[in-house]
């Protein structure tokens, strides 16, 4: 006679490793999960596999400007925000004034990088939850801003385009028409992405109510960007601590609202993001406007830099969140420490908080949700 | 919103008995040097009062001071009610760096104390999970004191180029 085991009250947890090399975890990233059938109990992040001390390399050169190339493989999918954070600082530290031109088409390729970095963190995001084609319609509209940037520094990926005080070089004479064009080509795909992806069902369903993250909680984790203004807050660095130019330009913080689930949801931060790109649209046509024909963009490019004595925090609202970089000169053209406070570090930081109870399956939703590059999680 | 001044003068309100100490260079805002044995304290306050709220901490950062023997943690601190930053340092001996975790008062600090511990070695007594993050659990020494001797081979395998 075969035995049935009948006494319910038997439960047996399980430790599965997800990663180092999984497709949904962005990189190279290992969570130890502890599961109780698809239940999980506990989540350890473990990172550091593509660590190479970004920090240490800072150290060792003997000039700020040549630390530069190497902010850009840090988050290497926003290249652009992670240079102007840092040329900001030391421009800050320097008290270094900069063109007029400079700063428009700092913001312009900023802004145009905000919605590269969105294109493909939503992309990737769908393509976790099993949706492949808009991946394909978003890397579309990505590969038009790459195009661009390609033109304008000559490499696709990491550009190194930036220069304290200044640009490495100038835009091509077809720079606004170029830009311009994309502005006008983008607007309706963004309804195309709703459609597509937005207000899907499968998507909604698999986005909504999951991995909730309460704004009280995500202030006391440190949370910043589309995750924070998911949760409900009116908070962005380009306004509340606003730097560059981007006080000459109107445009609006999106926030969540639970408007399919619960505030703070996967679908709310996603949904920050998808508007944020229109935001970014404004500020680029705004640029557009106002940006000066003329103007030397390396004449304010200091020779040499030699920090004064003194350490400084700086930070800027990079499409991930808040990116600082806290500077320690010492009166030396070596940096005698840099910092660099990665968005992704501190919300990858959160996810045992939040994903706590929940099923296995959405643990894919809420890493996607989050949006982290592990390049700037490990430095 | 209150300056780094104002703050100053109300901590020393707070806390008469506790030494803290203006810092300012060539560059960059004025900080608040807090000795190490009240930071936690201190942190609360930070945290908790109405005229303060700092409710986020932005960044919490490890430092070497081979010159003077000492170790130094930076914490930078933001308030979103009021908009006001701070910056804090703390200094502690090279031969026994310790001070208490506030990892109770902004979660957020948990990693990044992690993070001063691998790289420098410092310790945060009471930290729930002072492991390594970033470098294996296994790796020898702190690399970024400014002492720091890269070990020649790792479970066999060189570390360094030819």
């Amino acid at each position: 006679m075969i035995e049935l085991i009948t006494d319910t009250d038997e439960r047996r947890e399980m430790t599965i490793n997800m990663g180092p090399q999984h497709p949904s975890t962005h990189g190279v990233l290992r969570l130890e999960l502890l599961l109780d059938g698809e239940i999980i109990k506990k989540v350890k992040p473990h990172i550091g596999y593509l660590h190479r001390c970004f920090e240490k390399y800072a150290e060792e050169m003997d000039d700020y400007a040549k630390v530069i190339p190497y902010t850009d493989r840090m988050d290497y999918v926003s290249a652009m925000n992670q240079e102007h954070g840092y040329v900001i600082a030391l421009e800050r530290m320097l008290e270094l004034e900069v063109p007029d031109k400079v700063e428009h088409i700092r913001v312009i390729v900023a802004e145009m990088q905000r919605i590269a970095s969105h294109l493909l963190g939503i992309g990737a995001f769908g393509l976790d939850l099993g949706a492949f084609t808009p991946f394909l319609y978003l890397f579309t509209e990505r590969e038009k801003i790459l195009d661009i940037f390609e033109k304008v520094s000559g490499a696709r990926l990491l550009y190194n385009y930036m220069a304290v005080g200044g640009l490495m070089r100038d835009v091509h004479p077809e720079f606004k028409a170029d830009v311009a064009d994309f502005v006008k080509t983008f607007r309706p795909k963004i309804k195309e992405l709703d459609d597509l992806l937005s207000y899907n069902k499968i998507f909604v369903k698999r986005t909504a109510n999951i991995g909730i993250l309460p704004v009280k909680v995500a202030l006391n984790y440190g949370a910043s960007g589309p995750v924070l203004r998911g949760s409900g807050m009116k908070w962005d660095l380009r306004k509340n601590d606003t730097y560059s130019i981007y006080n000459q330009f109107e445009f609006d913080i999106p926030v969540g609202s639970g408007e399919v689930g619960t505030l703070g949801d996967c679908w709310d931060r996603y949904n920050v993001r998808v508007r944020e790109m229109e935001q970014s649209l404004l500020i680029i046509e705004q640029a557009l406007d106002s940006m000066p024909e003329e103007g030397d963009v390396m004449e304010a490019i200091p020779r040499r830099i030699r920090m004064k004595e003194g350490e400084i925090y700086t930070r800027t609202e990079s499409p991930r969140g808040e990116l600082g970089y806290f500077i320690v000169g010492d009166n030396s053209a070596t940096p005698y420490r840099i910092k660099v406070r990665a968005p992704s570090f501190v919300h990858l930081s959160m996810l045992p908080a939040i994903s706590k109870g929940s099923l296995i399956a959405d643990i894919v939703a809420i890493v996607g949700s989050i949006d982290i590059v592990l390049g700037e999680v490990d430095r | 919103m209150k300056s780094t001044e104002e703050i100053l003068e109300y901590l020393i309100d707070r806390f008469p008995e506790t030494e803290f100490q203006s810092l300012k260079e060539d560059v960059g805002p004025m900080r608040i040097k807090v000795p190490a044995s009240a930071i936690k304290d201190v942190a609360k306050v930070l945290r908790d009062d109405d005229q303060l709220q700092f409710n986020t901490l932005m960044c919490l950062s490890g430092l070497h001071y081979p010159k003077e023997e000492e170790m130094g943690v930076a914490y930078h601190l933001c308030s979103t009610h009021f908009g006001h930053n701070l910056a804090v340092n703390v200094r502690v001996p090279e031969v026994k760096p310790e001070l208490p975790t506030i990892e109770q008062i902004w979660k957020t600090a948990n990693w990044h104390e992690r993070e001063a511990y691998d790289m420098f070695g410092i310790i945060f007594t009471g930290h729930p999970d002072l492991r390594r993050i970033l470098c294996p659990d296994d790796w020898e020494g702190h690399p970024l004191r400014k002492d720091y001797v890269q070990q020649e081979t790792y479970r066999g395998v060189t570390t360094k180029e030819n």
